[in-house]
């Protein structure tokens, strides 16, 4: 059983002693602890239980890449699933949960799937479910839910804060070990804007455990000395930022890094945000991200007590726990013996070094024996005994089929297959790897680089992570690397004599079957990928069902695709599939490494994005007294406009009703403000208006106004709007409220980069102005109770325009409708919105003035036929099809358009045009409904002639008006035609003239 | 006749710096050739400030001019004079093809003060800020969070941000939660000593 | 996400203040062209695997449109220019030839 050992732990301070919970449980560790070395410590080795088969998982690494240890962490607002216990700082107070199980960790219901395991192989889920169809829906579905997922989703909104931050370096170092720490400082001392940046709370990597085994020294020091001597040189340099907890997540193009800063994850009281994802631009990336350990695959390789030879080491060295009392040691190199070497020296016993290679190791298996550890070569692990815990091994030859030689009782076993570098970040951004016959690994082929905007190498791997491995090695790759990547950013570097001694390592032996004729019932319980339950069996079915591809596999198998991404499995599963396959690894390569490297917060993604600042809101200069008023808001693209003003007790189509009764009977307003508005002005301005719109505006007058389409240059209706012309040359474009930015970017695309030589400004005013609509037959007269200027028809008739002053506001007022109504719309500085928009309530309140919305003025235009851009048009429409032939300029030799509407297709008579609808019953048509032809299609579905643009119930006329576009439409008048709706019904509507209401136009024209 | 009011009418907060939104400011949009003599004439006549080279801003008491474009800049002076300082732009540039117009309501203008000033602005624009590439004198646009922005230092620890008017809230919000109290970076400090 | 340098601010900056804007050197053909050259404008578009020729817009920036050349293989940008020119100056010619010698793109070479 695992418990604390009375002295050691390097990382842990005995005098601060902490308490949390574990599934209720209250438990004790200490400051330094992660929440797996406190549990171990804790005698708790069973920390989750698997994902298909629900069997009993302890901790298996002691960092990133584990991949059972999964808790859920904290509670209500700070709860977060599959967190890894390997990567969680101890901190008091701290609660966890285990997962996936019912009811409890020690008694799962689910561990059922254990012991049907074998009717669950590779591709169960592919094979079973697919028939009998029906059943997918009803039966397989609920059941597949019901039990997929890892971890519980969190019930509460996340009550943390999130940011990004952006950076900007020279050169960044990922990985604080060793060679980062050498090549951060080379880097620094070079005079570099550097950023060194390591994932775990400590500097140093895992050279100092090692030493701490094996007594190496670095320049006749120990190992901790020199980490602590480069930490406080970079502390010196102001050139040079360092920074703990803080993860490369991905490497992207053109040196764009994303770091992942956990701030207060281990002191959850701290003020500030929780997470900060750093948005990093560098020069040179030097990836120092080390290797990390892989297991070996033997039957019961994943029964509670087995771990990493490195995570057994990494718990005794770093944090004073031992993994159990009588630990076996198995490996197929000779960096495993340090292990054994390290459970001796805490004073436990190891019974047997088990070493797959026939030769055996070097010098520390020597250095092993020369204390009293019996060791065996050319010996595997047959089988683990045991449950829930290690009881103890079956020892075989690893070159027969597992043939028992000797059972040995054990409480934990250490394992080791080799290291593999972690290239991950070097893989993210198209950096090729290349396979390292002698040491069983992929690393990074360093001719085949990720390649920055310049086509240079920005990409450099160094250290571990460059396949150097033993102490020697590293420190001179390091030194080598990190003086490449300062090289390519012009700096130089000052040879830094550092030697290192340590003992020599003979080579490993790759081992990825144990033993190596393991037969069927072994390898069922040899397993690859501990958290998705892939086991050799699975890959080796897998390629006895064709899959070929090392990607497809991944995917029929699951191996790799769980919250660990395979980093202890791809080498050893693409092993099997290769020896399956019969082909060399090299052949059969990798499955592509993505970001992040491990799971990140969707927080730190949002950063400050969430709650008030998700998005940009846009808001009128009247937003504050519409949100005071009970405004039912529309989203319209970003900006937020009153839909209606419901009262009391009224309903939405109530208020609406009201607001048209009113406006159409007296008077009302419009805030109109987020209309566009974009100034055009220069000699070229009406030449190039000409162009813009289908109508001709250079023939405008000043101080007139007129209605205006644009089309695309593919001939589609873009916008539609009422031009003003303010002078000679400048021109004021009204365009709808979505097209104030696409518009006016519209327009500066065709100056720049088509008629760059016309003389022509823009500048888009939109927010320039607070606009008013002042709408109805009591309009001139609340506007003239604020004017001493003359509003009447005679100076300022329909479609003109002029400068007044309203309420001691300098204004312009424009005498354009959308309503049919005698109508005003009122423009004035943005800061004086407010003031207008109340003094109009004022004046108006004799006549009952009230504000409409969004909803009032849609029915209002359709009651007057008026088409609105996005419900009549959808980016197919043409003018033509809205009968809007008078706005189409003849005598234009060209218009934006033009050409594309005499193609064929535009031509086509067969084009549905726009017509009104009116059903027989007076109801309101379903929006988008079609109507349906006779006969069918070749798909057997009721063939169509039309369909329904908008559709309302008009308060004017007391029934439901729509509009729509319908084959031969306008030819057709008085047809009926037939509306299925989604609810079975049949709606049927005549087809009439558009313009239900006031077809004269004689109520504007006073 | 009321009194004009600025998007936020003057709203602050405090965090690891402090956050003001600076209230009416005139802003005079002038497009034109910034090469014709005409138009740095017009400008030093009309605000006291030299014409700005690329990317940069000129101050005059209390007026500005920043370059925006290749072919604009922005003039600001204080929000009464504008319509006065456009009018006087504008007859200046009558033989010029030139654009004047007062956009002093279109717009937003906050003030970032502290030591902390550029670590959160940093939080929010793709800029390098650290003292080394960004300080007095030069104008940038930019993205602020989700929408565009421009700025510019006052001194070494403060800095001018505009945006649009509407979305005024908008990145007032968005500065409040990037200053919040314990949000510090560490790295623009840091590098000044 | 790449990095791009507006020829009219000198800004290099990432991605997220520029705008794409689709293939460069697109000759507009207007009323009176036949409907093999119009729908070559409107719709005929090079795929390439290697040099290509860009529009961005500096949309978060000094507003104004430019043209960038870069690979679409490998993501190296080899120089960008106005947008105000109906084909390449020579010194982008040069630029990419120095990089990727032989290349070609439309008529452009």
């Amino acid at each position: 059983m695992s418990t604390r050992l009375s002295t050691g732990g390097r990382l842990i301070d005995r005098t601060k002693p902490m308490s949390y919970t574990f599934n209720g449980k209250r438990m004790k560790g200490f400051a330094g602890d992660t929440l797996a070395s406190a549990l171990l410590a804790g005698g708790q080795m069973m920390m989750g239980r698997s994902f298909k088969y629900h069997r009993p998982r302890g901790v298996v690494a002691s960092g990133a890449e584990e991949p059972n240890a999964l808790v859920g962490l904290g509670q209500g607002a700070a709860f977060e699933p599959n967190q890894r216990a390997t990567t969680t700082e101890l901190f008091d107070g701290l609660s966890a949960t285990s997962q996936n199980h019912w009811p409890s960790l020690e008694f799962d219901v689910g561990a059922i799937n254990n012991r049907l395991a074998r009717f669950f192989p590779a591709g169960f889920y592919y094979k079973t479910f697919m028939f009998p169809r029906v059943a997918w829906k009803k039966l397989y579905e609920p059941i597949v839910r019901q039990s997929a997922g890892l971890g519980a989703v969190p019930k509460e909104r996340d009550g943390d804060t999130y940011e990004h931050f952006y950076g900007f370096f020279d050169l960044v170092v990922v990985g604080g070990g060793i060679s980062g720490l050498i090549a951060a400082r080379a880097a620094g001392r070079a005079g570099l804007r550097v950023l060194l940046m390591e994932q775990t709370a400590h500097w140093g990597g895992r050279a100092p455990v090692d030493a701490a085994a094996d007594g190496a020294t670095v320049n006749d020091a120990p190992v901790d000395k020199l980490v602590e001597e480069i930490v406080a040189d970079l502390a010196t340099m102001p050139n040079v930022t360092t920074r703990l907890r803080m993860m490369a997540a991905g490497v992207y193009d053109h040196g764009y890094v994303l770091g992942y800063e956990r701030l207060t994850d281990h002191a959850p009281e701290a003020p500030g945000p929780r997470h900060r994802l750093w948005r990093i631009r560098a020069g040179q990336i030097v990836t120092a991200t080390g290797a990390i350990e892989r297991p070996l695959s033997f039957a019961g390789n994943d029964i509670p007590g087995v771990m990493l030879a490195s995570a057994t080491r990494d718990y005794i060295v770093n944090y004073g726990v031992s993994p159990g009392d009588r630990v076996v040691v198995v490996t197929n190199n000779d960096d495993a013996y340090r292990t054994a070497i390290a459970v001796k020296k805490a004073g436990l016993d190891v019974p047997i070094i088990v070493d797959a290679r026939a030769a055996g190791g070097g010098a520390l298996a020597q250095a092993a024996r020369d204390l009293g550890i019996r060791v065996e070569n050319g010996r595997a692990i047959a089988k683990v005994h045991g449950k829930k815990q290690v009881e103890g091994v079956s020892i075989c030859a690893q070159a027969g089929e597992g043939g028992v030689l000797e059972e040995i009782a054990c409480d934990a076993v250490a394992m080791s297959g080799g290291w593999s570098p972690v290239v991950h970040l070097w893989s993210h951004c198209g950096g090729k790897l290349t396979w390292d016959e002698a040491q069983a690994h992929f690393r990074p082929d360093v001719h085949n680089s990720p390649k920055g905007d310049a086509g240079e190498t920005f990409v450099t791997p160094a250290g571990a992570a460059n396949g150097a491995m033993q102490l020697g090695d590293v420190i001179a790759d390091a030194g080598e690397m990190a003086g490449r990547a300062i090289a390519a950013l012009g700096g130089t570097v000052r040879a830094e004599p550092v030697t290192a001694s340590a003992p020599d390592e003979v080579p490993m032996q790759p081992v990825w079957l144990m033993p190596q004729g393991a037969g069927p019932k072994l390898r069922m319980k040899a397993w690859l990928d501990y958290q998705n339950d892939v086991k050799v069996s699975d890959v080796q079915l897998a390629a006895r069902e064709g899959y070929e591809s090392v990607e497809h596999t991944k995917r029929y198998t699951t191996l790799g695709m769980a919250t660990d991404q395979g980093k202890l499995s791809n080498i050893n599963g693409l092993a099997i599939l290769s020896d399956a396959l019969g082909q060399p690894i090299p052949q059969t390569g990798t499955t592509t490494f993505r970001p992040p490297y491990t799971p990140i917060s969707m927080g730190a993604i949002a950063g400050t994005a969430r709650g008030a600042a998700f998005q940009p809101l846009r808001r009128t200069p009247m937003h504050s007294w519409h949100e005071e008023n009970n405004a039912h808001w529309e989203p319209v693209g970003q900006w937020r406009r009153p839909y209606c003003y419901p009262r009391t007790g009224e309903s939405h189509a109530e208020a609406v009703s009201r607001e048209i009764n009113q406006t159409r009977s007296s008077v009302g307003l419009l805030d109109a403000s987020t209309l566009g508005k974009i100034i055009v002005k220069g000699p070229d301005a009406g030449r190039f208006l000409d162009m813009l719109y289908t109508n001709m505006m250079s023939t405008l007058k000043p101080g007139k106004c007129r209605y205006g389409l644009m089309c695309s240059e593919n001939g589609f209706l873009i916008d539609d709007g009422v031009v003003a012309r303010l002078d000679e040359e400048t021109f004021l474009c009204h365009t709808t409220t979505g097209g104030a930015e696409s518009i006016h970017a519209h327009m500066e695309e065709w100056l720049q980069t088509e008629w760059w030589d016309w003389k022509v400004y823009t500048a888009n005013v939109t927010e320039q102005w607070a606009q008013i609509a002042v709408v109805g037959p009591k309009a001139r007269a609340v506007l003239q109770t604020l004017s001493d200027d003359d509003l009447s028809a005679e100076t300022l008739p329909f479609m003109a325009w002029k400068e007044v002053t309203l309420a001691g506001i300098k204004a312009r007022v424009f005498r354009i409708s959308f309503s049919g109504e005698l109508s005003f719309e009122v423009a004035v500085p943005a800061g004086q919105g407010m003031a207008l928009w109340l003094a109009l309530l004022d004046a108006g309140a004799e006549h009952g003035i009230m504000p409409y919305g969004t909803e009032a003025l849609h029915v209002m235009r359709a009651e007057k036929g008026f088409i609105m851009i996005g419900d009549e048009t959808d980016g197919t429409v043409i003018p033509q099809d809205l009968n809007l032939h008078w706005a189409l300029s003849k005598k234009k030799d060209d218009y934006l358009g033009k050409r594309a509407q005499q193609r064929s297709h535009m031509a086509d008579p067969n084009r549905w045009k726009l017509v009104g609808l009116e059903t027989l019953d007076g109801s309101v048509l379903p929006d988008g409904a079609y109507a349906v032809a006779e006969g069918v299609n070749e798909n057997g579905q009721k063939r169509t002639q039309g369909r329904v643009t908008s559709t309302y119930h008009s308060p004017t006329l007391n029934r439901g008006i729509a509009m729509g576009l319908v084959l031969h439409g306008p030819d057709r008048m008085g047809e009926v035609l037939e509306f299925p709706g989604t609810d079975g019904t049949v709606s049927k509507a005549r087809i009439v003239d558009p313009v239900f209401y006031d077809k004269d136009g004689e109520k504007q024209n006073v | 006749m009321s009194e004009p009011q600025s998007a936020l009418t003057g709203t602050t907060c405090d965090g690891i710096a402090k956050i003001r939104e600076v209230g009416l400011q005139g802003m005079i949009t002038l497009r034109g050739d910034l090469s014709a003599t005409e138009i740095a004439s017009a400008i030093a006549d009309a605000t006291g400030c030299a014409l700005p080279a690329l990317r940069e801003i000129t101050h005059e008491g209390r007026n500005s001019v920043s370059w925006m474009s290749p072919d604009e800049v922005m003039v600001f002076v204080p929000y009464d004079e504008a319509e006065a300082t456009a009018a006087k732009l504008e007859s200046a540039l009558t033989q010029v093809h030139a654009l004047v117009v007062n956009v002093s309501d279109a717009r937003a203008m906050f003030e970032l003060e502290g030591p902390n000033a550029r670590e959160v602005l940093g939080k929010l624009c793709p800029v390098d800020l650290s003292p080394d590439s960004f300080g007095q004198g030069i104008i940038r646009r930019t993205r602020l969070a989700q929408v565009p922005a421009a700025f510019w230092m006052t001194s070494d620890a403060s800095f001018r941000v505009v945006c649009f008017r509407s979305v005024a809230q908008y990145v007032f919000d968005t500065l409040k939660i990037a200053a919040q109290p314990g949000s510090e970076v560490g790295l623009y400090t840091q590098a000044n000593g | 996400m790449l990095i791009l340098e507006c020829p009219y601010c000198g800004v290099k900056a990432e991605e997220t203040e520029f705008h794409a804007g689709g293939e460069a050197h697109i000759k507009r053909f207007g009323p009176g062209s036949s409907d093999a050259d119009f729908e070559g404008y409107l719709f005929n578009r090079e795929n390439p695997k290697g040099v290509h020729f860009e529009r961005w817009r500096h949309a978060n920036g000094c507003g104004k449109w430019f043209h960038v050349v870069r690979c679409t293989m490998t993501l190296e940008v080899f120089g960008s220019y106005s947008a105000q020119v109906s084909e390449p100056p020579q010194e982008i010619r040069d630029a990419i030839t120095a990089k990727r010698p032989g290349w070609c793109w439309r008529d452009f070479a």
